[in-house]
């Protein structure tokens, strides 16, 4: 087997085909339009001829011999009657004529220089091609030149006579190599007469395959089908030339050659009509196959299919590594490991083998082997039936291919795959059921959920391969984003939850208790922390939670609940300041800013001092303790979490009719045009301006009252204050009110004439009319208000589907900029071609992942641990102290958690239609 | 104060020192943080070997490493938090008056290098002196702000008399700072004497109105030139170009709005024109600035345009809640200017103008780019990544780009000998 790689493209050079070349290469001379006979067999010089190469069992290639998968195919030759112009370059042709002699073939002194070097700007190459508006002669033999237009596609006219392909041809002939060299082109691969077709080559049979039906018929390529039109024409078009028919018919066939030749190469050349199947469909021919996303280049070269590949659909699995993926039996018999044998694992190799492709589950899962591969590179596969005789074949020197086991190391990844961190590698763990599992750290960076998301997952098959994965590519390594200096992975929802209940005010555990919660991890249970009234010895949440925590690890940092209080550190009454030295939680919250995916300040901390290897014992003990914890307690919340008082939906009430009559009142001062205009604005935008601060303010009030009820013991208001999901402003909605719906960022509007909806008069432009919705989703909405707010969510559908595809493209494009660009040795960064782009990646040489925020190094930080003494933490403009990672700014978490619920809502809406699940492309969820 | 200065160099000094014979550069701005800091703890010599040390470690093992695919990552982190951006367009943070394009539409405008940005607007600041004083400064936005006819006048055509009657509005030039004159000027400026002229009107003082008649003159060479063109049309036509006229102010600049800001005031416009606004008096160049890259380019060349383009980008992202490490933009903008002038992200720019053929026939137009380079023999040399990809070879970045040979002291076969 060959190892390693044996031959290297060093570079890939771009020429014409001569008609000699076309000649010498082409296997047989294709002249019958018939493709096979009636017993099915390829006919000779038909287009199937057997010197093309073979595609059926059975059969030999009469050029090589060889069989199929053996012959990699032949050209063909067709030898047009007559010269057609190629499609591609009747611009170029035309740039050719202009530019030169009509006579003699010299180049003119005033030739349109086709592109510069400095604008070769492909998509219209000839744009710049200026008539000559004086008349010209040529200074080498003084004719006096004539007009030339191109009517397009491919026809040449000289003051308004055709000018024949094959004049046209021996016009080019006539220019010199070293005038040819003087408009751009290079002789040397390929003279411009080149560009006038007189033979055509055909491609092989390999390239487009007969497909046979079910019902027996064979139905042709598209390719095929534009051969025979071709060679269809060039056959009569021979005859009639030869009779000496009437030059008026034999012209006419010689531009219907042009035709099937011109939509041959590209079938959506303007100015003609595509060339269509018996169906009505248009023919893909040469240039559809490599053009656009599913064309050549972008389907099949820029991307591959492969092997050893697997998916399902993914659910969690928190007693998992964040390293790990668990892995169905089913998929991991069928994906297969490469066992090189040696004379040191013989006998284990024999061993495998023996044991057939699915040996009996007894224990647990043991691997099989599904094939053998021999010196020779013959592969066997191994069934149960020969599985001890293949067992006798294994020496050193054959290849096993041995299924999956616990420990190996594979790719995982999900679609849309927007950043390195979509593709990161497991380790496998092979389980029951059939679904691929993983810790639910891992859902951020992959964009995660369990609501029907697939995956996938590619077994890695070198040694090479396998080491990179496991240096680069392990999930602890992708910890902290490049993308901003903190972490990507971390805890999420229960997790926090479980984080803030075990914290919060530090509650008492008994030892029962501490047995259960500690029952999932590895540690000993640490001495009690004291013992209670009735001599029972205690436990406190804290110091459970310390235990997670590496035994160096100093930080202060405010917790996500705290609410602008200044309390001191250690002696916070909302326990909103944490204070973590050397390892122990002396005080403080845990909640969303110490251990979140994006703004865990702990874990940061942990990932950039302790190392990946540290964060991850970190991530997966924690999410361990976490959800023991919420096991203990648990956390629910329900609809009647928003209950509100009486007499406070009362004062809601009273608050929004206060609103609507002052809207009311606004709105009777602009009909009365007693409104003061604002500067820059017309008297409708200073109304729409007032109208809508005044009803932004009647929900925030709405909310306030509602909030003055909902404290901290309110499983939902914990939720939002603790940063797991959610946020005050759908509290708000749920129990004060939703408030104004908008499109396009103005209050409603659309609908019937001078109105939104019939249930108001023609012009109302008070609250209710124009879309506020006074009630909360807990009361629940008026038909009018559902329907407004229906009209609120479609615009976020919408806007979603725009945006996925938008971004997209942008992304596409910023990678296809940006992709050559690597950091050399000399530290500078440079593309391809050597040219350096920045001395020193971003100014400083920091890597962004291993940064702290952006900042090279955390000066305060390394203050205080080598100085031993506390240094004022910088403080950035709220007046907040800068410690941990808040580069995802809490409006962005706020932003996150509003998207992710409209997310929902659209998958929710998604499901109801019954559609699919998973959009296309980059539609995703 | 000199001891004071001496103390403080020796000290960066010896950060240098320190740092280079740990083998660190440390970018200025890290050095003079350290600095300021050490001297505000007042350490002794031995803490700030100490420390300095220390920072010098991390800094060390944040650097990125050789053949990191730089390039990619950044792509990445711009591209994903794409879709968590809003489409819509926004009034800008305190001048609720003004539009401005944010979110998704701004950063792909960017991207593309458009030359006008589909919001131009220009934040004018002014000089230390005027800055508290409100009137002047208001005077300063009167002068940028373009004033055309209808603005301070009222017109109106008779068609009988074939004339255009111009009525200024007293109150309107008052409130704009325009003169009688300054009408008459603009007009008499605008209005070809050939076809028309000037006369006054009704009306007395400031608001007498200004006639347009069609002039003698005209109508006779129409008679000969344009005999079928009514002359009632032409008339309304000139209304319109009497419409048009700008009387005073910059031109593209629509719009100027006051607005206090701690303590000065400062002048924020809708539509752009630096090269303009700068030679107006009383602003303070310094800081005066626009949003549209490409005109920063053309007044301050290059390199202000890269840091503009940096700068509108991090603050598009950043206005939208979304951390991007500035490093990432650095680098977008950097390979977009890197060629002198600004070229766009896209076919038209850099991907266009990539050496591989196959490379750019990836992207888009494949068809063009194949033809285009067998005409002049091209060479596809396959040093980048979509080229390695196309012909199935290892990428040239990252683990790509070096070669590991292993070439044992022994011989295996010698070594099992023994």
């Amino acid at each position: 087997m060959t190892q390693g790689l044996s031959k290297k493209i060093r570079s890939l050079q771009f020429a014409f085909l001569s008609p000699d070349e076309v000649r010498r290469m082409s296997g047989v001379k294709i002249i019958t339009a018939d493709t096979y006979d009636d017993d099915g067999y390829p006919i000779e010089m038909g287009l199937m001829d057997l010197h093309l190469g073979v595609i059926e069992p059975n059969l030999r290639c009469r050029t090589c011999g060889g069989r199929v998968n053996e012959c990699p195919g032949h050209f063909g030759i067709i030898e047009l009657a007559m010269p057609v112009i190629h499609v591609g370059y009747s611009k170029e042709i035309k740039r050719l004529l202009l530019g030169t002699c009509r006579a003699c073939g010299r180049i003119l002194p005033d030739a349109p220089s086709g592109r510069s070097e400095a604008s070769a700007d492909v998509d219209e190459p000839t744009a710049r091609i200026r008539e000559p508006k004086e008349e010209r002669v040529c200074p080498h033999c003084h004719e006096v030149q004539q007009k030339i237009i191109l009517d397009k596609p491919t026809t040449f006219r000289e003051n308004g006579h055709k000018i024949t392909p094959k004049e046209v041809r021996a016009r080019l002939e006539r220019i010199p190599d070293e005038d040819v060299k003087a408009m751009g082109l290079n002789p040397k691969f390929g003279r411009p007469e080149w560009m006038v077709l007189t033979v055509l080559p055909v491609p092989p049979v390999q390239v487009r395959p007969s497909i046979t039906l079910e019902s027996g018929e064979r139905s042709e390529d598209d390719l095929t089908h534009k051969l025979v039109d071709v060679l269809r024409i060039n056959q009569r078009l021979r005859e009639n030339r030869d009779m000496g028919a009437p030059q008026l018919v034999v012209e006419d066939l010689w531009e219907l050659l042009q035709y099937h030749v011109t939509t041959y190469f590209d079938n959506q050349t303007s100015g003609i009509p595509p060339a269509r199947h018996r169906s009505g469909r248009p023919l893909k021919t040469l240039s559809q196959r490599l053009k656009g996303k599913d064309g050549r280049f972008r389907s099949n070269l820029s991307g591959k299919r492969v092997n050893f590949s697997a998916r399902t659909v993914i659910s969690p699995d928190p007693l998992l590594s964040i390293n790990e993926v668990g892995i169905p039996v089913e998929v991991a018999r069928a994906l297969t490991v490469p066992l090189e044998v040696t004379p040191h694992n013989q006998e284990l190799a024999k061993e495998i083998v023996k044991r057939g492709p699915s040996p009996a589950n007894a224990p647990g899962y043991v691997c099989g082997v599904n094939y053998l591969v021999r010196e020779d590179g013959q592969r066997i596969k191994v069934m149960e039936k020969n599985a001890d005789a293949c067992a006798e074949l294994v020496q050193p020197g054959c290849v096993v291919e041995r299924q999956l086991l616990d420990g190996d190391i594979v790719l995982f990844n999900r679609q849309p795959s927007l950043h390195r961190m979509s593709m990161m590698a497991h380790f496998v763990r092979i389980l029951p059921h059939k679904t691929f599992r993983f810790n639910l750290c891992d859902c951020p960076p992959y964009n995660a959920d369990f609501d029907g998301d697939e995956m996938n997952l590619h077994v890695l098959q070198s040694q090479e391969a396998r080491a990179e994965a496991k240096v680069l590519m392990k999930v602890e390594e992708h910890i902290l984003s490049p993308r901003y200096g903190g972490p990507i992975i971390g805890m999420l929802h229960d997790h926090i939850t479980a984080a803030f209940l075990l914290t919060y005010q530090n509650p008492t555990f008994t030892r029962a208790q501490v047995t259960y919660l500690l029952s999932k991890l590895k540690f000993p249970i640490p001495p009690p922390a004291g013992t209670d009234k009735e001599g029972q010895e205690y436990w406190t949440g804290k110091q459970l939670f310390s235990l997670t925590l590496p035994t160096d690890l100093t930080i202060e940092f405010r917790s996500n609940i705290w609410n602008r209080c200044d309390c001191a550190p250690m002696s916070c009454t909302h326990d909103a300041f944490v204070v973590v030295e050397k390892g122990v939680l002396k005080a403080g919250t845990i909640d969303a800013k110490a251990i979140a995916f994006g703004k865990g300040a702990i874990l940061d901390a942990i990932a950039r001092n302790n190392g990946p290897a540290r964060a991850r014992q970190f991530l997966d003990e924690m999410s361990r303790l976490a959800i023991t914890a919420i096991g203990l307690e648990g956390l629910s919340t329900g609809i009647d979490d928003e209950d509100v008082p009486e007499n406070a939906r009362k004062e809601i009430t009273k608050a929004l009719e206060g609103a609507r009559s002052r809207v009311n009142e606004l709105v009777d001062m602009y009909r009365h045009n007693k409104l003061e205009q604002m500067p820059g604005r017309s008297l409708e935008e200073t109304l729409e301006v007032q109208v809508r601060r005044e009803l932004g303010q009647a929900r925030d009030t709405a909310g306030d009252i509602a909030g003055r009820y909902l404290g901290l013991e309110n499983p939902a208001v914990i939720l939002a204050k603790s940063g797991v999901r959610g946020s005050m402003l759908n509290l708000t909605q749920m129990a004060g009110a939703v408030g104004q719906q908008s499109v396009r960022g103005e209050r409603l509007l659309r609908g019937y004439y001078g109105r939104t909806l019939p249930h108001f008069e023609r012009g109302d432009l008070g609250a209710d009319a124009r879309g506020f919705v006074s009630s909360s989703y807990k009361q629940g909405l008026r038909p009018t208000e559902y329907f407004f707010h229906s009209m609120g969510g479609r615009e976020g559908l919408v806007d979603t589907a725009v945006r996925t595809s938008r971004s997209g493209y942008m992304q596409r494009r910023l990678i296809n900029a940006l992709e050559d660009l690597s950091v050399a040795d000399d530290e500078t960064v440079r593309n391809t071609a050597g040219t350096v782009i920045e001395f020193r990646y971003g100014e400083d040489g920091i890597d962004p992942a291993r940064s702290f925020q952006g900042q090279a190094v955390p000066l305060d930080e390394v203050l205080t641990s080598v100085l031993g003494r506390r240094v004022k933490p910088n403080v950035d403009s709220r007046g907040e102290p800068i410690t941990g990672a808040p580069p995802v700014g809490e409006e962005e978490m706020d932003l996150l958690a509003e998207a992710q619920l409209e997310e929902e809502a659209e998958e929710e809406e998604v499901e109801e239609f019954g559609g699919a699940e998973e959009g296309p492309d980059l539609g995703g969820e | 104060m000199a001891e004071e200065k001496k103390s403080k160099e020796e000290l960066a000094e010896r950060i240098r020192e320190i740092s280079a014979s740990e083998g660190v550069r440390f970018p200025p701005s890290l050095a003079s943080e350290l600095e300021k800091k050490l001297r505000s703890l007042k350490v002794s010599p031995q803490e700030v070997t100490k420390v300095t040390r220390e920072v010098a470690h991390r800094y060390r093992k944040a650097e990125v490493d050789a053949h990191e695919s730089v390039g990619i990552i950044a792509a990445q982190s711009i591209g994903e938090p794409g879709t968590q951006m809003t489409l819509r367009t926004f009034h800008y943070a305190g001048v609720a008056e003004m539009n401005v394009t944010l979110g998704l539409p701004r950063l792909i405008e960017l991207v593309d290098a458009r030359r006008v940005p589909s919001t131009p607007m220009m934040t004018v600041y002014v000089e230390k002196r005027l800055r508290a004083d409100r009137e002047a400064v208001e005077k300063i936005a009167l002068q940028i702000e373009v004033t055309t006819v209808p603005d301070v006048a009222a017109t109106g055509t008779v068609v009988e008399e074939l004339k255009v009657i111009v009525t200024p509005q007293v109150e309107l030039m008052r409130a704009r700072g325009v003169k009688r004159s300054d009408l008459e000027v603009a007009l008499a400026e605008n209005i070809d004497p050939r076809e028309f002229t000037v006369t006054n009107g009704s009306g007395s003082g400031e608001g007498r109105a200004f006639e347009l008649h069609i002039a003698e003159a005209s109508s006779a060479k129409k008679s000969t030139e344009e005999a079928d063109e009514r002359p009632f049309q032409r008339l309304l036509e000139a209304s319109e170009e009497a419409k048009a006229i700008r009387i005073k102010g910059i031109t593209g600049i629509k719009r100027a709005l006051i607005k206090k800001e701690k303590d000065e005031y400062v002048i924020y416009t809708e539509g752009s024109n630096l090269d303009g606004v700068l030679g107006i008096d009383g602003i303070d160049a310094t800081r005066t600035t626009t949003n549209s890259v490409f005109e920063i380019y053309k007044v301050y060349g290059i390199e202000a345009a890269r840091a503009a383009l940096i700068l509108e980008a991090s603050r598009t992202l950043s206005e939208q809640g979304l951390g991007v490490d500035i490093r990432h933009l650095m680098l977008v903008s950097d390979v977009m200017t890197n060629e002198g002038d600004i070229r766009a992200i896209g076919r038209h720019g850099i991907s266009g103008k990539k050496t591989s053929v196959l490379a750019r026939a990836a992207f888009e137009i494949t068809a063009a780019h194949l033809l285009r380079a067998a005409i002049t023999g091209e060479v596809d040399e396959l040093k980048g990544v979509a080229e390695n990809i196309i012909v199935g070879q290892p990428i040239t970045l990252g683990t790509g780009a070096v070669n590991l040979i292993y070439r044992p002291t022994v011989s295996l076969a010698k070594a099992e000998a023994k």
